[in-house]
């Protein structure tokens, strides 16, 4: 080996080697946003979704309450034009999903959510997955994460009133004319007597990539085949407790639930970067297929419980938009995936319901 | 100096390729778990597929490795720093191993596609299991932690023998002769 220089000190190259290891650090630090500036994460959302409805240890953060569905997807092939992706071929695919109704609760009344949400897990012929979570809303309440979370802390309910505090809504409406264009549209919505009659919207953009690699802009709908029925705004309080749950289990004793898959597509100008602004005035509608539910199954035993309907899980020839929300609802599903996963399943309102109770399926 | 002095060719280029991916994996993972912005879904459509090509990476470097050998240490090296040279190797192996392994099963166990990258979807390596991702969910990131300071640790130890010692050890993973 080379003989050790003389009177050298080690010094400066151990003080080269502690700031080259020092910077690095600092370099992680910021990555991770342990220094600088703070930055909303999924556990942020999370956070404020469990502020706004309490902590439900073992449920989902948001659309805590549910059920399991299957079924499955025949496409028509009308779609085979818009995108490559092989659910649109001609063909059956297998569907398992979840109806859920909004907030944090797993066992809140039915009444109180005017959210109805359909979850899919779509498994096409060729193996690929598609997931989408659609609310039968077509507009969302804001437009990015940050006013999603402001949303949450001002929406908290009262536990005197179960309302919010109208000083702090009326604050937050004040800073997002957005949220208050929802609540408009809401009160004049009317809010399906059934998950069976409801349409289900993609709430983001999305896009369709075709077999020649063009791209089109779309958003997306499941119609259903049964007629719409409204809910009398002024009763739901007296709902019973698993109402539309219960009404669906009925509707399917009497045969399968269908829905159409119609794909709208964008015009130019359409805004595709913001779920707060619906797509007004004609457009371009291609009915791709029909949705078929036949099964029903609480969440302990119905095979949907414990995944996540992540939107962003798409098959070649769909993808995302350029909307900032698609990014967020995959980082906040999967934290409260994890969150949930690392407390254990607790049993659903369901499940209860008709005494199945058990963790495993 | 007629013993073999360096590394493999091959181990040497694999070194510095899996060096920089590994950094890149642990900033991009400590940083896609910080942020719901738009980041958020480019930094996931990084992580998998660099995380899979670092498991294939890993196996051929482990092959030519075994095969190959690496030069001996300085016959003047304290004990004590021959032991942890070894240790240490051993576990930035295992952890280069494990960090991929973990990834794909709690992918697996959480029931997601595996993609890899648009088309070319991976078979799930365990069970559908939430309880089974919680594990492995935790045990991702506390490795990755400890995968980092062991770095920091290997990096400091490589520029202490290149700058303090000069003892050739540095030479032997980064010399092309």
């Amino acid at each position: 080996m080379s003989e050790p220089p003389a009177a050298r000190s080690p010094a400066p190259a151990l003080i080269v080697i502690a700031a080259i290891v020092a910077a690095i650090v600092a370099l992680f630090a910021w990555a991770a946003g342990w220094i600088g500036p703070s930055r909303v994460s999924g556990g942020t959302v999370a956070n404020a979704l469990q502020y706004n409805a309490g902590l439900h240890r073992g449920y989902r953060r948001a659309h805590a309450k549910g059920m399991c569905i299957a079924g499955t997807f025949d496409a028509n092939g009308a779609g085979v034009a818009l995108s490559k992706a092989g659910v649109l071929r001609p063909g059956r695919s297998t569907v398992i999903g979840r109806f859920s109704t909004g907030g944090g609760n797993p066992l809140a009344t039915d009444g109180r959510n005017v959210f109805h949400a359909m979850a899919l897990r779509i498994v096409s012929p060729d193996g690929q997955e598609w997931r989408t979570a659609m609310d039968h809303t077509a507009i969302f309440p804001v437009a990015d994460v940050k006013s999603f979370v402001a949303l949450q802390i001002a929406m908290k309910p009262d536990p005197k009133t179960d309302k919010p505090d109208p000083a702090v809504l009326a604050a937050y409406l004040a800073k997002h004319p957005e949220t208050k264009r929802f609540m408009d549209y809401m009160k004049t919505m009317p809010l399906p007597n059934s998950f069976a009659n409801g349409t289900y919207h993609s709430i983001n953009a999305f896009r369709f990539i075709d077999s020649t690699g063009r791209t089109r802009l779309v958003r997306w709908m499941m119609v259903p085949e049964d007629k719409l029925v409204a809910l009398d705004k002024s009763k739901l309080a007296s709902l019973p407790k698993n109402y539309l749950f219960d009404e669906f289990i009925q509707r399917l004793k009497s045969g399968p639930v269908r829905w159409h898959l119609v794909v709208t597509l964008a015009n130019p100008g359409d805004v595709t970067d913001n779920a707060t602004v619906q797509w007004t005035g004609p457009h371009r509608q291609v009915d791709v297929g029909t949705l078929t539910i036949d099964h029903w199954a609480p969440e302990e035993t119905g095979g949907c419980r414990d995944y996540n309907y992540d939107p962003t899980v798409l098959p070649p020839g769909i993808a995302v938009s350029d909307d900032p929300l698609l990014s967020a609802r995959s980082a906040v599903y999967s934290t409260s995936y994890t969150r949930r996963a690392k407390d254990g399943s607790g049993p659903s309102a369901i499940g209860e319901q008709f005494g199945i109770s058990g963790n495993k399926q | 100096m007629t013993a073999r002095q360096h590394f493999h060719p091959v181990i040497r280029v694999l070194h510095w390729l899996m060096a920089a991916l590994i950094l890149a994996m642990l900033f991009i993972g400590i940083a896609m778990v910080s942020t719901a912005g738009p980041a958020y879904h480019m930094l996931i459509g990084l992580h998998r597929p660099i995380g899979i090509s670092l498991l294939v990476l890993v196996l051929i470097r482990l092959a030519v490795r075994l095969k190959t050998g690496a030069p001996p240490l300085p016959a003047d090296l304290p004990p004590v720093m021959v032991a942890g040279a070894k240790a240490s190797h051993v576990l930035l192996y295992l952890s280069i191993l494990v960090m991929p392994l973990i990834g794909w099963g709690m992918l697996s166990a959480a029931g997601y596609p595996i993609v890899f990258v648009e088309g070319i979807v991976l078979p799930p390596i365990l069970p559908h299991d939430i309880a089974l991702y919680a594990v492995l969910r935790v045990a991702h990131t506390a490795i990755a932690l400890l995968f980092f300071a062991l770095i920091l640790g290997h990096l400091a130890a490589g520029l202490f023998h290149a700058l303090v010692r000069r003892d050739g050890v540095f030479e032997a993973i980064w010399r092309n002769r």
